[in-house]
């Protein structure tokens, strides 16, 4: 018994060693382990046998070896199969230019959009108004009364029904007064109207964005932090600002404020002519009479405003050389905003 | 305007102080200043010389051969001025020396040596006079040695700054030197020197000047001084060059005279011929009627224009120019002297009608401070006694004073300047700022009571909140501490259509890669006409730039699709899309109905317009169910405008209520477009969107059991089913079990008949149907699409 499972062994051994694909392995599979093959045959052998526990236990370890060596060749059939699986596979390329399309934003709505965070984040509202105005709300009710040289300083779009195009986001400060009352924080963003010949840096339709916070004790020295605040979240610096006395007649006092020239760091270059500020943004102290318009008891609140061009804004921040770009439509230009 | 600091220097005194320094805290403190010139910077070595002898050259006709005695040495000069004659006394660059930037070395010209330069008044930046070279001894004190440093006697040194005149709109006082040098005084905390004026009341005696002011309504005050006897024709050289300097030409003495009194306290005054005009009236006209003005213009004056007349002879428009007739001339030796308060909103109407702006328009624009008027005339007479000695005046001062601002006085304390600014600026500081400032100031420990000047109390300072202005820009905002706001916290509040229309832009943005655009409030007849759109009538823009751009847009879609023919080179498909105002007419009470909407376009030379339409419609329904988390329906209707495609026009409802339209073009809009392409648009009212009910997102908890799926084959119009009612139908006739339907496609035969077959999702909640089970759901259903109009195909 002993020689028959060494012959056999050693036949199975080089039997194995030629079988490289799995129907060879089934077949060598059931010709030692199959109910009629030899490891069968040599348990039918043992009635003929002496030591039956010997010989069984003989056979048993052949079989065990058999199964053992079986399962390795059929595993690494198997892995070799994958592992030229993985090699034939055909390789990508990252690279390949991409032919997707994105959708992008209009660069007012995301300069606006970060804008608006930032106070969003220090409790003001974010209100919306009308583009068609009257007179009052656009000059009366601003403190610029009729012949008032402040109208000149505008040119405005005026409609055959007596109305106009705003010329200022400040148009909307005494209706949102008069919907909120005091205290109130808001900003409202909007879109404004001047008659002037466009060029690279004027437009007859451009982007503001008017703040307002009235309280009580609301100071000169809130109105520099709060704009100092915005403007560094803004530019994601820290800005320098400047004010300067400025001529508005919706706020009392009235100012313009500079922040430090970033291209320059202060120096002085050609694009803040040499002086090293920008300028930036009007603002001021609420005017008595714009607040007393607007309902707001002007002995016990105060407030400051500012207009910021929002258009001007994004001109700066992405590098925009020509105002009009903006209205073109184009979206070889405009398709390069797609995120903040 | 142009500022001397040379002339401001005449009333504060700088010394010891860096001048530019000084210019830009004014910029801080007052207002902007645009420029800083420094002057004669780049002239020196330049001096008294005497022109010995003059020899022609002898190889040219306009050069001559000079001999110059420049003190030191006499020197040759090879010289092509005109008028150098023998004995002049000139400005002679010598060498080593520069003029404007010129380096002065030995030249040889045309064959002869030249160790210097004599030279005119253009050459050393003090006039535009390139005539001749300077003839200066009628500009020289008396004993000046040869050799002396023409910077020595003459302010060719200085430095001039460019203040922006809009930021001093609101600041008439400032229109002068005298106003400015103030500010300097209270900025560097120097003492204002007083002007030097020739006292009026001493001619009390002499007889009155006839003036008769019978536009009460426009004019403040008139007064006016007749004065003979003057002789000087020619100004003296510093006041020429300060005038230079700030940007006016000397004329002649009277005229410079007038023009640097107004620079230097900001009266505007004029001065007539005498021998012309003898007597005063100011009146305006019944009638149109022509006018020359000392420009040599002939105007075309009306009715609402003040004059000035003499015997009902105009010789002036009021506070901006003088008559061409009676105007000084170089015979002339007797003045009539206007310095006036004329009303500025009715100098800024003639003004602008004449289209002329004048120094003195500009001036009286503001709101001129009428006690001017005797400043001026009071200053220029001192100023004339001092060049021309031999001078008299020959009437009493005569002053018609119409109307006079009321004195303003404000009260109030340091507790209200504390909460002004936020920060803590001391009363003395307070009292110190108002006094430099010209205001009077009464103070009882931290209450205040405070005049304001004259000169700011003709419209600038009226409140207390004025005051804090003052306090504040000399007290220096870089100055100030700050402070974030003691507010209580509030939530935010805010707009549901705002942030509606932001969702909006981020799912049409991120979902349907759409790009977003911005256009005009005004339709472009011109881009509609390339579309064969017709531009609807609507509110109008009187002052349109072009009258292309006179109608405001009824819809977002028009200019969307041009900007869609204008982007065809950009993809074979894109989409883009505006939120925007429009406006529908005029309402009820006349002003206009202004809409915001969304307007948005697709476009593609890939896919069928059915494709493209359909994913139009996608995009509408998912803004609806997104935001409002309803379902949009899409009714046929008629078109709301020629644009649309008549077959293809469909309202988007929401709720019931029109929202919007979706559509294609019409055919001629189209090919207009692009000859082979796929367009489809649609517009929602982003207000009406707003007004819509949000639905609170619902759950249903998911079936433990399988879904069986079963299709049904209908013979109908495809057309003409109304989805959402089949859906709706089959849903009720289902018993609850139906959780989806979708339709798998349209077959039409060969004798025309179409086909629809659509899928069917049953799932129960209690156990896995089968289909035995559902056959009676199944029949229901089919029923129920019966009455739909949807046969079960045999």
């Amino acid at each position: 018994m002993k020689e028959r499972i060494e012959k056999l062994s050693e036949s199975f051994s080089s039997a194995l060693a030629t079988a490289t694909s799995r129907e060879s392995l089934e077949a060598l599979r059931i010709e030692y382990l199959g109910k009629k093959g030899c490891i069968a045959e040599l348990m039918k052998g043992l009635r003929d046998v002496e030591d039956k526990k010997a010989a069984g236990q003989l056979i048993n370890s052949f079989k065990t070896e058999v199964e053992a060596k079986l399962g390795e060749a059929t595993e690494a059939l198997e892995r070799a199969a994958i592992e030229a699986q993985v090699r034939s596979a055909k390789k990508y390329n990252p690279s390949l230019i991409a032919e997707r399309e994105f959708g992008s934003y209009h660069p007012i709505t995301l300069v606006s959009r970060e804008v608006e965070a930032v106070f969003e984040s220090m409790g003001f509202t974010i209100e919306d108004y009308s583009e068609i105005v009257g007179d009052y709300e656009c000059f009366e009710a601003l403190n610029i009364p009729k012949h008032h040289p402040a109208r000149d300083m505008q040119d405005t779009y005026y409609l055959d029904n007596g109305q106009l195009l705003k010329t200022h986001t400040s148009a909307a400060q005494n209706a949102i007064m008069k919907k909120y009352g005091a205290p109130l924080r808001a900003i409202f963003p909007g879109r404004c109207f001047r008659n002037e010949s466009t060029d690279a840096c004027h437009e007859n339709t451009f982007f503001q964005m008017e703040g307002m916070m009235i309280g009580e004790d609301i100071s000169i020295s809130n109105l520099i932090y709060f704009m100092k605040t915005m403007l560094s979240e803004v530019f994601n610096r820290d800005v320098k600002v400047r004010l300067r006395p400025g001529f508005f007649p919706f706020v009392e006092p009235g100012f313009e404020l500079d922040i430090n020239c970033e291209i320059c760091g202060g120096e002085g270059c050609p694009s803040c002519k040499n002086s090293g500020w920008l300028e930036l943004c009007p603002c001021g102290m609420i005017h008595p009479n714009v607040l007393r318009d607007g309902g707001i008891d002007t002995e016990k609140y105060s407030g400051f405003a500012f207009g910021l061009g929002l258009t001007r804004l994004a001109m700066m921040k992405y590098g925009v050389k020509d105002i009009r770009d903006f209205n073109s439509g184009s979206l070889r230009a405009l398709s390069q905003f797609k995120s903040l | 305007m142009f500022l001397s600091m040379n002339w401001i220097g005449d009333y504060v005194d700088f010394s010891g102080l860096d001048k530019k320094a000084l210019i830009h805290n004014f910029t801080l403190s007052t207002a902007e200043v645009e420029d800083i010139i420094v002057k004669g910077e780049d002239t020196y070595g330049v001096v008294v010389a005497k022109v010995l002898s003059v020899d022609e050259h002898p190889k040219s006709k306009k050069l001559h051969l000079l001999k110059v005695d420049r003190g030191s040495a006499v020197v040759d000069i090879v010289c092509g001025a005109p008028n150098v004659r023998e004995g002049m006394l000139v400005a002679l660059a010598t060498e080593g020396g520069a003029v404007s930037g010129h380096k002065i070395t030995k030249a040889t010209i045309a064959g002869y040596d030249s160790y210097g330069m004599c030279c005119s008044e253009a050459e050393l930046g003090i006039s535009d006079d390139n005539s001749g070279i300077w003839d200066i001894e009628r500009d020289l004190p008396e004993g000046v040695a040869l050799g002396t440093d023409i910077k020595e006697i003459f302010d060719i040194d200085d430095i001039i700054f460019e203040v922006d005149n809009k930021s001093l709109t609101n600041r008439p006082d400032l229109w002068s030197h005298y106003g400015i040098a103030r500010e300097f005084a209270t900025i560097i905390e120097r003492e204002l020197k007083p002007l030097t004026l020739d006292d009026v009341s001493k001619y009390s005696s002499l007889p009155e000047v006839a003036v008769k002011v019978k536009s009460t309504e426009t004019v403040w005050r008139y007064s006016a001084i007749k004065v003979e006897n003057i002789t000087r024709k020619i100004s003296p050289a510093n006041m020429r060059i300060r005038l230079y300097y700030c940007g006016s030409r000397a004329i002649n003495f009277l005229a410079d005279l007038t023009n640097y009194v107004m620079m230097e306290v900001g009266q505007p005054m004029h001065a007539f011929d005498n021998r012309k005009v003898d007597k005063i009236e100011v009146q305006t006209f019944p009638a149109p009627f022509e006018f020359q003005t000392l420009d040599g213009v002939v105007r075309k004056m009306d009715e609402n224009m003040m004059m000035i007349t003499s015997g009902d002879v105009p010789v002036a428009v009021a506070g901006i120019m003088g008559g061409e007739a009676s105007k000084i001339e170089d015979d002339t030796d007797s003045l009539l002297l206007e310095s006036a308060t004329f009303d500025g909103i009715s100098v800024r109407k003639t003004s602008t009608r004449l289209g002329l702006r004048t120094d003195a328009s500009q001036r009286y624009e503001k709101m001129l401070d009428p006690e001017l008027c005797v400043i001026a005339t009071e200053r220029l007479l001192s100023l004339l006694f001092e060049c021309d000695g031999g001078a008299r005046v020959i009437s009493a001062f005569t002053d018609v004073y119409v109307n006079k601002y009321p004195t303003i006085t404000l009260k109030f304390d340091k507790k209200y300047v504390d909460r002004y600014t936020g920060i803590d600026i001391s009363s003395d500081t307070i009292t110190k700022t108002l006094l430099g400032l010209g205001f009077g100031v009464e103070r009882n420990g931290d209450d205040f009571t405070v005049t304001v000047p004259s000169w700011r109390a003709t419209k600038d300072v009226t409140i207390k909140a004025d005051i804090i202005e003052e306090i504040t820009r000399i007290y220096g905002y870089d100055n100030f501490e700050i402070f974030t706001s003691h507010s209580a916290l509030a939530p935010v509040r805010k707009e549901i259509q705002k942030s509606e229309e932001d969702r909006m832009k981020d799912l049409l943005v991120k979902a349907y890669r759409l790009h977003e655009v911005h256009s005009y409030i005004w339709s472009d007849d011109a881009k509609n006409a390339e579309l064969g759109i017709k531009t609807d009538e609507n509110v109008k823009v009187i002052n349109a730039q072009t009258p292309d751009h006179q109608y405001l847009r009824i819809s977002m879609i028009p200019t969307l699709l041009s900007m869609v023919k204008e982007n065809r080179g950009y993809r074979d498909e894109f989409g883009i899309f505006e939120i925007g105002h429009t406006v529908e007419g005029l309402r009820a009470d006349g002003l206009c109905n202004e809409q915001k909407k969304l307007g948005v376009a697709l476009y593609s030379k890939v896919n069928s317009e059915e494709e493209l339409f359909l994913r139009a419609r996608d995009a509408a329904a998912e803004l609806v169910s997104d935001i409002l988390h309803t379902e949009a329906e899409f009714v046929p209707s008629v078109c709301d405008f020629a644009f649309e495609h008549p077959q293809n026009a469909f309202d988007i409802l929401v709720g019931g209520e029109k929202i919007g339209f979706i559509s294609v073009p019409h055919p001629t809009v189209l090919a207009n477009i692009d000859k082979k392409c796929a367009v489809a648009f649609f517009e929602i009212n982003t207000a009406k969107f707003a007004k819509s009910e949000v639905k609170l997102n619902k759950y249903s908890e998911p079936s433990k059991f399988p879904a069986i799926d079963i299709d049904m084959t209908f013979v109908c119009d495809p057309s003409a089913v109304v989805f959402r009612e089949v859906v709706k139908a089959a849903t009720e006739a289902s018993s609850g079990l139906l959780s989806g339907v979708k339709s798998r496609g349209v077959y039409t035969d060969d004798s025309g008949v179409s086909a629809l077959t659509l899928r069917f999702s049953f799932v129960s909640k209690e156990k896995t149907l089968s289909k035995q089970e559902l056959a009676p759901t199944t029949a229901a259903v089919a029923e129920a699409l019966a009455e739909l109009g949807l046969t079960i195909k045999a």
